[in-house]
């Protein structure tokens, strides 16, 4: 009765735990936190080997929170950016209109109040991203396919398959959708996404100024949107300026001295003379949120399932937030033997980011409209309750560990702890 | 028994009722919830035993790990992927072609058998692990049952034992609770006169030759809808771990 010959089907091989659609940052994040824990990981992604680093500096920094630098320590990839990363030790927020540059400050958050250390680190792309890719070309039990394809997925009993572009197809338990924005893996998943347009544009550019920044982050409120002036590692400062999205499509169309030049008044003076450094980028700012952030056998992380507006940086932290989180639920289950791609674990993971989820999208979206607003009754409401954080020093450290990203029930990587 | 899964007609069925059987919204929910919290403290008593360290990988390979009562596998898979080489036994032999077809379908390799553990253990089979769980409330002779369950485990081999006690409260929660109010468990599953209290398992096991080293309650907590491990409240579903001397 036992013969396996006779039987009619035939076992299954599986080429990893998980397939990760995406290797930018939150999917590679993802590959290593994964094999940290032990499990097999494909990666999949579309750009082929070495196209995503450049060594030269092109303007673009990530402000870390303190939660996502220690998840980057527990991979073993910040002690190679250490020395190129600028800690945050104090975000100053204030009020601008145009013209007329920042008012001043009105709310100032120091490190010093709490005792983890700065609220988090600047770090620019061209340090952060090839430190991140080496150590996934060094990982044990993760393989990289670049210049690869998913063309089709299918979920099956047990198992999800990939094809990919040149007719491969990979099995897994698990496939982990980090493929940005506008995820073909939530697309092919029948997740459905809902798209708000802010309405603007964020420029961002790199400037060397003549004085010291002392490693303060500032952004001023400006009725057109905020202005984010962020430390860089010297007398450099990375800008995130949100304008309306004509206004900031003339001002990308324009040449650096005009983008100088209208910058200026907007920036003040108050760290010297400024020139530009690197590339100028533009984006379109709206916010995408997945409907769900998992649907049968399938997980969502990054962009893929919340791309939200860059204001104070927390794209990518909030990415990070998905990845400490998949990762360990991930782990925990596999360590017990589950099936980590089953609906039970992936509603851990769901149920983990819910809130987290929800309290950012909202906040983030209300925060800006209500800051970017020029009506004078939101605008005194809004003094009103700053005024009120700045004047109560437990609500003002409650802000800074927020901004640290060390609130909530943390997953043990945003701890900095291994898995 | 007559078992073949190359009909393809059969082999659907069979797909059917495995999809059932991990469906975890479906009428086995109630092994789906305990089954996380049950793992655990199986992955723990078989790493203190057998001295492996559960981040590694696989860090049951060469254990030799039985599963009686198996199911459609709700077990023998994570213990199959945990490295153990895993026999699956069901008396019921429908069974045993469902696990077989899940198993095939998440890529692993366990060795299902329409068995008993008396069987196993007059053909000779010997194992470093037995897990012998929520089966001996519904056997003929439970001192036989374990007898048998003793037989099969190598020296030094360990029992995990799992069941409901005999009180109020256990017959207020898996009788009227999961069968009646909460339609968990086909009506009939249980009957309350056959289980028993963590002190006549322990004679049982004593009984049989084994050493019980350890005990816990599974705690049903109805705010969080999950199981947890207790060290004091054994009072409805409980389990064991036991020892057989070198």
């Amino acid at each position: 009765m036992d013969n396996p010959a006779e039987r009619a089907i035939v076992r299954l091989m599986f080429d990893a735990d998980v397939v990760i659609a995406g290797g930018a940052l939150t999917g590679a994040s993802l590959a290593l936190a994964l094999a940290k824990g032990g499990a097999r990981v494909v990666v999949v992604d579309r750009l082929p080997a070495g196209a995503q680093v450049s060594p030269d500096f092109d303007g673009r920094a990530y402000a870390l929170a303190l939660a996502s630098q220690r998840l980057f320590r527990a991979l073993g990839v910040w002690e190679a950016v250490a020395e190129q990363a600028q800690p945050i030790l104090h975000v100053k927020t204030g009020d601008g209109r145009p013209g007329e540059g920042p008012l001043g400050g009105f709310l100032h958050l120091d490190h010093g109040e709490i005792d983890e250390g700065p609220m988090g680190y600047m770090i620019e792309d061209r340090h952060l991203r090839p430190a991140l890719m080496a150590a996934l070309a060094q990982a044990e039990g993760v393989t990289v396919l670049a210049g690869e394809e998913i063309v089709a997925q299918e979920v099956h009993p047990g198992n999800v398959a990939v094809t990919l572009g040149s007719g491969r197809v990979l099995r897994g338990a698990l496939l982990a959708g980090a493929d940005g924005r506008g995820s073909p893996t939530a697309r092919r998943a029948g997740i459905a996404r809902r798209d708000s347009d802010y309405g603007q544009t964020a420029l961002t550019c790199a400037v060397a100024h003549e004085l010291p920044h002392g490693g303060v982050a500032h952004q001023f409120f400006m009725p057109s949107g905020p202005l984010a002036i962020l430390p860089l590692p010297g007398k450099r400062s990375s800008i995130v300026w949100s304008e309306r999205r004509e206004r900031a499509e003339e001002l990308a169309k324009a040449d650096d001295e005009a983008f100088l030049a209208a910058l200026r008044p907007v920036f003040g003076d108050f760290l010297g003379e400024i020139r530009l450094e690197g590339v100028r980028f533009a984006y379109p700012l709206n916010l995408t949120v997945a409907e769900r952030i998992v649907a049968e056998r399938v997980a969502l992380v990054g962009d893929a399932a919340q791309g939200i507006h860059p204001i104070a940086g927390q794209g990518l932290n909030q990415g990070l937030r998905d990845v400490a989180t998949l990762a360990e639920v991930v782990t925990e289950a596999r360590r017990r033997g589950e099936d980590c791609g089953s609906s039970l674990v992936l509603e851990r993971h769901r149920a983990w980011r819910s809130f987290d989820r929800t309290a950012l999208t909202l906040a983030t979206d209300g925060f800006n409209r209500l800051f970017s607003n020029d009506n004078p009754l939101l605008r005194a409401a809004r003094d009103l309750g700053v005024s009120a954080v700045a004047a109560l020093p437990d609500v003002r450290r409650r802000f800074i560990r927020e901004a640290a990203g060390l609130t909530g029930d943390l997953p043990r990587l945003l701890q900095g702890k291994a898995l | 028994m007559a078992v073949d899964t190359a009909d393809p007609a059969e082999l659907a069925k069979f797909e059917a009722i495995a999809a059932e059987w991990w469906d975890p919204e479906g009428k086995f929910k109630p092994l789906h919830m305990l089954n996380p919290c049950r793992l655990d403290y199986i992955c723990d008593q078989i790493a203190a035993e057998f001295d492996r360290d559960r981040a590694g990988t696989e860090p049951f390979s060469g254990l030799r790990v039985l599963d009686i009562g198996c199911g459609g596998g709700l077990l023998s898979e994570p213990m199959a992927r945990l490295g153990a080489r895993v026999v699956g036994a069901d008396a019921a032999a429908g069974n045993i072609p469902v696990a077989r077809v899940h198993a095939e379908q998440s890529g692993l390799d366990i060795d299902y058998r329409h068995t008993t553990a008396e069987a196993l253990a007059e053909a000779g089979e010997q194992f470093d692990v037995v897990l012998n769980m929520e089966v001996v409330e519904h056997v003929a002779s439970p001192p036989d049952y374990i007898q048998a369950c003793q037989r099969l485990l190598k020296p030094g081999g360990l029992m995990i034992c799992s069941t409901i006690n005999r009180n109020p409260k256990s017959f207020a929660m898996a009788i009227v609770g999961a069968e009646w109010v909460m339609r968990w468990l086909p009506k009939g599953t249980h009957d309350w006169k056959k289980f028993i209290t963590p002190d006549e398992l322990y004679d049982l096991l004593r009984g049989a030759g084994l050493e019980p080293v350890d005990k816990k309650g599974f705690v049903f907590n109805p705010l969080g809808w999950s199981w947890s491990l207790s060290d004091r409240d054994l009072s409805v579903n409980y389990v064991t771990a036991s020892v057989k001397p070198e």
